[in-house]
């Protein structure tokens, strides 16, 4: 039984060839799982764990650490309203608590439909139109009051399903990954860098060694 | 400016001291040399250094003047200038220990830690005194157990990542790590998956403050009631050394000690935890022989008047090897030579046997040219042919992974069986018997049939003749007979003679028991009956005229109704002993059963007289490890009851026999080693208790060995609980608890004795039984947390004993039409049947059938036979 579904699961194998250290895959594959469960379930990490050669608890303190990686349940949409500096001036204070009230829900709970996560966020670099708001990580902004009881309205009558996919979907079109490097060639490539690297150092620094 | 090239010293200066250190050498450890002491808290002489806690700032000048800088992240160089104690270092020093102390409960009070805290002490010595910090400090739930042996505390977390990092490291098992960021970060495990590493205790010896304690030690004892002897551990072979503590007559707890040949301070949950079957209540107290069914305590005197009628009786029937004896790994080197001395030079049977069809013939290791721990780890490459180190030898384990890790070393490992050194190896080969040969024969050979591993011996520059090459040899599978191992190693050591070897048999003192005549046909120093010294033969009067039986021959002869009496000291064949059906139908069959034992083992509660025997740490004495080393066992506790040290039973039965074996003590029998066994010359218990020789000595003592270095230094903060409970209480920037010294020359007579070669041992390959028709090849091997009294009778540690277990790769389930989870029943060669869950693994080999030992479903199993040179089994599903 595996956590990954065929289609990920293959993308996943690719993600982890693309690196000469499979660790590497790590960040790469939290946010696959993401895409696909919409957090990262423990039943996930696990797999991710085994898929990079690590224990489960390096996958759980790398995803802990970051924002964009949860490890609870988050609604289909994550809603984050910005109060730092620009924002706030702005009235983003005011915007958080009149998303709370109108989601029902404090800054980091999620509403009982599991349709949505309120956020109070930091800058995220939206200032020219503060104050905002994201959804998914998909700008929204300036906000009225209105505007976000819109947005709401929008948003659970899936009228913005093109522009903002569920939780966890950061990106709707892959590249095509290259071909898996052998990793013969990529130490190959690595070793020739170090040489040339280590060439053009002595060519500066004739008396290396000494001091730096 | 003046560097001393030929040691790439560089000069620099610490608060305008001059000094000389090793170039590259970290600054704070550079100035703790000189007498120096830097505070520090995530800084750790066996980690690698993370520079986290800022805890070592010093300053630094540099282009622009002085700045602050980490200590412990900072190489030393030419002209270095550093200042450690000054207003700006003071400023910085209050400031890290004010930040730290924001989220600190300050429980001190209700703190396993409280005493010998290296924030306490810091804070007190270094600390601004009081802090400006009004708000909430954040709140965790307490304690919480991360595994059976270790709780964590998270609000007294300082995360210094000491733990973490020695669980990533060191141990190879990350499964503890930081949680989440900034103030909301927490050591953690993953849910469900608990701190189950074999080296867990480590982190609780390492972290320096109380947020990680063993559960064998909670709240048992505060520091300054604590006192403490060195000694080694003896549950294995690896003999770590260790710092016994104790309060009120109990073992409170075991420490590892810095051993730089050994075990880097570092020990196994099985030896550090083990001291709670010592302080057990099922310990047997008093003699006690049997009436009937059960057992009714008797006295020693009568007890001992009885053996000695026993003896004379067997001895009257003219064949003295009617009388057996086997010893057990709680044995010191005293106790063994006592019990030696009374078999062979009393008794005159020479029918001792140290160990249970699981090792290696004695005189076969004592032919193999002998590498050291030191040598293995730093050889060009090392060979492994043995069982799991990491489930026999923990902290072996340890020392090869670092060696490996570090790139001093590279490891091909061969066998039957999966293993923890397929990880760490470059080439993992699966042999059958016959290749096994043939690779002795032709591994450094151009036309070598084994070309990956060939190919790697030849990359680390191993010479033709096997120069660079270390050897770990031990039976990496159980269900082959002995027989197969030693030919294998014979084989090799010809055709490679410059190869050595490092035995790595598990049981404790295997090695004293080999070098001092606790095996069959071999004498104290090693020498056969024929070869034994005049000072030998005329301290031990009755030598045997011929040579005696191991373990499996004296079973065979009780099953002929041969052996009249059989003592089994500390040994428990019926639970250890591989073929099983043949050790109990055996002692079933004994004349007399005589066990001298610590707890009821199956073996002594069904023998005729149990007489209470002393444990370790309730006697002193001298082990041998793996490698050959030396070194002291001391006593911490008396015995409960009547029980009496091993050596002087043997010695009190001597007296029945109106002999006197001649020691009062065990240091005398020490000297009577060093006497009769040219190995052991130039041993004794002073020299062995002088500080530069505390890491113990290799036998034989060469002149090499006598530029023995001074121990490690111990760090009060890198091990807290020895250092406080060695200043109690005192603060100390005092840097080695230990002064510097040389031993003495050993004098003219203690020429090494001529090594016995591999030239006068034939290898015999046995002959392997064709494959009966529908069975499969047998896997056999232990687990660190196998059966055995020590385990069973440790609360903690009894929790983690393993099942039996089966495994097989999922091309032979799949030909068995078995899936994970399904129930197979294993049939051995006489029909016995036992069930298994089936686990499916794909690293055992195709057409192999793996199990775990422990106990079975049905007592009767028995797979491993004695008589079989390799072992077959019948799988179904059941
Ligand atoms: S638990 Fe102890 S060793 Fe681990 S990070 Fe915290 S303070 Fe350091
Ligand atoms: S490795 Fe062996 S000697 Fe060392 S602590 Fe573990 S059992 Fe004791
Ligand atoms: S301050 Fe809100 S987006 Fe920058
Ligand atoms: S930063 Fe140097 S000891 Fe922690």
């Amino acid at each position: 039984m595996s956590f990954f579904n065929p289609e990920n699961l293959e993308k996943a194998q690719i993600l982890v060839g693309l690196y000469p250290d499979k660790r590497s895959a790590l960040i790469p594959l939290c946010h696959l799982a993401q895409s696909q469960h919409g957090h990262l379930s423990n039943e996930a990490m696990v797999e991710i764990a085994e898929l990079v050669g690590v224990q489960p608890a390096e996958v759980y303190g790398t995803a802990s650490f970051y924002d964009m990686l949860h490890t609870e349940e988050v609604g289909k949409y994550l809603v984050g309203v910005c109060t730092n500096v620009a924002c706030l001036l702005s009235g983003g204070q005011e915007l958080l608590e009149h998303a709370s009230d109108v989601l029902g829900i404090p800054p980091g709970a999620t509403t009982e439909d599991g349709k949505f996560t309120l956020e109070e966020v930091e800058c995220v670099a939206h200032c020219d139109k503060a104050p905002c708001a994201q959804v998914n990580y998909r700008y929204f902004g300036p906000l009225t009051n209105g505007d976000f009881d819109q947005l709401v309205d929008d948003l659970k009558s899936d009228r913005l399903s093109d522009s903002v996919p569920p939780h966890g979907v950061l990106s709707r079109v892959f590249r095509d990954a290259p071909p898996m490097v052998p990793l013969e060639i990529i130490h190959q490539e690595r070793r020739v860098m170090d040489e040339a690297k280590k060439a053009r150092l002595a060519a500066q620094n004739p008396d290396a060694g000494g001091k730096q | 400016m003046s560097t001393d090239e030929s040691q790439n010293l560089v000069t620099l200066s610490i608060d305008g001291r001059e000094i000389k250190a090793k170039g590259g050498e970290l600054l704070i450890e550079a100035a703790e040399k000189s007498g120096v002491f830097i505070p520090r808290f995530c800084y750790h002489n066996r980690l690698p250094q993370v520079g986290v806690c800022r805890m070592c700032l010093v300053e630094v000048k540099g282009p622009r003047g002085f700045s602050l800088q980490p200590s412990c992240y900072l190489p030393v160089s030419e002209g270095m200038e550093v200042i450690t104690q000054s207003e700006k270092v003071k400023k910085a020093q209050d400031g890290v220990l004010e930040f730290l102390l924001i989220n600190h409960p300050l429980d001190c009070p209700t703190c396993d830690k409280g005493g010998e805290c290296p924030l306490q002490d810091q804070t007190l010595t270094y600390g601004p005194g009081e802090s400006r910090f009004a708000e909430e400090k954040r709140h965790w739930e307490k304690p919480i157990a991360i595994s059976e042996l270790v709780f964590l505390d998270r609000e007294r977390c300082i995360q210094c990542d000491r733990c973490t990092r020695f669980a990533d490291v060191v141990a190879g098992d990350a499964l503890i790590e930081f949680i989440g960021r900034g103030d909301h970060t927490e050591v953690n495990v993953f849910p469900d998956r608990p701190f189950s590493s074999y080296f867990s205790g480590n982190t609780v010896q390492i972290c320096p403050v109380g947020a990680l304690t063993a559960a064998p030690y909670r709240f048992k004892a505060r520091p300054w009631d604590l006192s403490q002897v060195e000694s080694s551990c003896m549950a294995c072979s690896m003999g770590c050394r260790i710092m016994v503590q104790s309060s009120q007559n109990g073992l409170t707890r075991y420490l590892g000690l810095d051993s730089d040949s050994v075990n880097h301070g570092w020990l196994c949950d099985k030896g550090r935890f083990g001291f709670e079957a010592i302080n057990s209540a099922d310990r047997v107290t008093s003699p006690m022989i049997r009436k009937g069914d059960s057992f009714v305590e008797t006295s020693w005197a009568s007890a001992l008047s009885l053996i000695g009628s026993k003896i004379v009786d067997a001895k009257a029937s003219g064949d003295p090897s009617r009388i057996g004896i086997m010893l057990g790994s709680r044995l010191t080197n005293e106790d063994i030579y006592a019990w030696v001395k009374l078999a062979k030079g009393v008794i005159g049977t020479d029918s001792v046997d140290s160990q249970l069809g699981d090792g290696l013939r004695g005189e076969v290791i004592a032919a193999l040219p002998r590498a050291t721990v030191n040598e293995a780890v730093s050889a060009k490459a090392v060979l492994a042919f043995t069982g799991d180190i990491k489930e026999e030898i923990p902290v072996l384990f340890l020392r090869l992974r670092e060696a490996i890790r570090n790139g001093r070393t590279k490891l091909v490992t061969v066998g039957t069986r999966s293993s923890s050194l397929d990880k760490l190896s470059e080439v993992s080969a699966r042999v059958t018997p016959d290749q096994a040969r043939l690779l002795a024969m032709e591994v450094t050979k151009d036309s070598s049939k084994f070309p990956e591993i060939s190919a790697v011996l030849s990359k680390q520059g191993v010479g033709a003749d096997g120069e660079g090459l270390v050897v770990l040899l031990g039976r990496e599978n159980l269900a082959w007979d002995q027989s197969i191992v030693e030919a294998f190693a014979l084989e090799l050591s010809r055709s490679l003679p410059k190869a050595k070897f490092l035995i790595t048999l598990r049981g404790s003192n295997f090695s004293g028991a080999v070098d001092l005549g606790g095996v069959p046909r071999l004498l104290p120093g090693r020498s056969s009956l024929e070869t034994a010294t005049p000072v030998l033969r005329q301290k031990w009067a009755n030598l045997p005229a011929q040579g005696g039986r191991g373990a499996k021959e004296m079973f065979n002869a009780a099953l002929r109704g041969e052996l009249d009496l059989l003592f089994l000291v500390g040994s428990d064949p019926r639970q250890d002993y591989l073929d099983s059906e043949l050790a109990n139908s055996a002692l079933d069959n004994v004349g007399f059963v005589v066990s001298v034992d610590t707890y009821l083992s199956r073996s002594s509660s069904s023998a005729d007289l149990v007489l209470p025997a002393a444990a370790f740490a309730e006697k002193a004495g001298t082990t041998t490890n793996l490698e050959g080393r030396v070194f002291t066992v001391n006593q911490k506790v008396t015995s409960p009851g009547l029980c009496r040290p091993d050596w002087t039973i043997a010695s009190e039965i001597a007296l029945e026999l109106e002999e006197d074996l001649g020691f009062g003590s065990a240091e005398d029998i020490l000297d009577e080693i060093a006497e009769v066994s040219p190995l052991h010359w130039g041993l004794s218990w002073h020299r062995l208790t002088k500080s530069a020789a505390l890491d113990g000595v290799v036998v034989p003592i060469t002149a090499t060995a006598l530029s023995i270095r001074p121990r490690a230094m111990l760090d009060q903060i890198s091990t807290p609980g020895i250092a406080s409970v060695w200043n109690q209480g005192l603060p100390s920037s005092k840097t080695s608890y230990f002064d510097d010294g040389t031993i003495e020359e050993p004098g003219s007579a203690s020429q090494p004795p001529a090594q016995a070669s591999v030239a006068s041992v034939e290898p015999i390959w046995p002959v392997a039984p064709v494959q009966p028709l529908g069975t499969m090849r047998l896997g056999y091997s232990r687990k660190l947390y196998g059966q055995g009294e020590h385990l069973m009778n440790s609360p903690h540690l009894s929790k983690l004993i393993v099942e039996a277990k089966c495994r097989i790769s999922s091309k032979t389930a799949k030909e068995l039409g078995a899936e994970m989870g399904d129930s197979l029943r294993v049939a051995d060669k006489a029909g016995g049947e036992s069930l298994f869950e089936l686990e499916i693994d794909d690293s055992v080999g195709d057409g192999i059938v793996e199990l775990i030992r422990g106990s079975f479903s049905n007592p009767g199993f028995s797979p491993v036979r004695s008589d079989e040179a390799v072992n077959y089994v019948k799988v179904e599903r059941a």
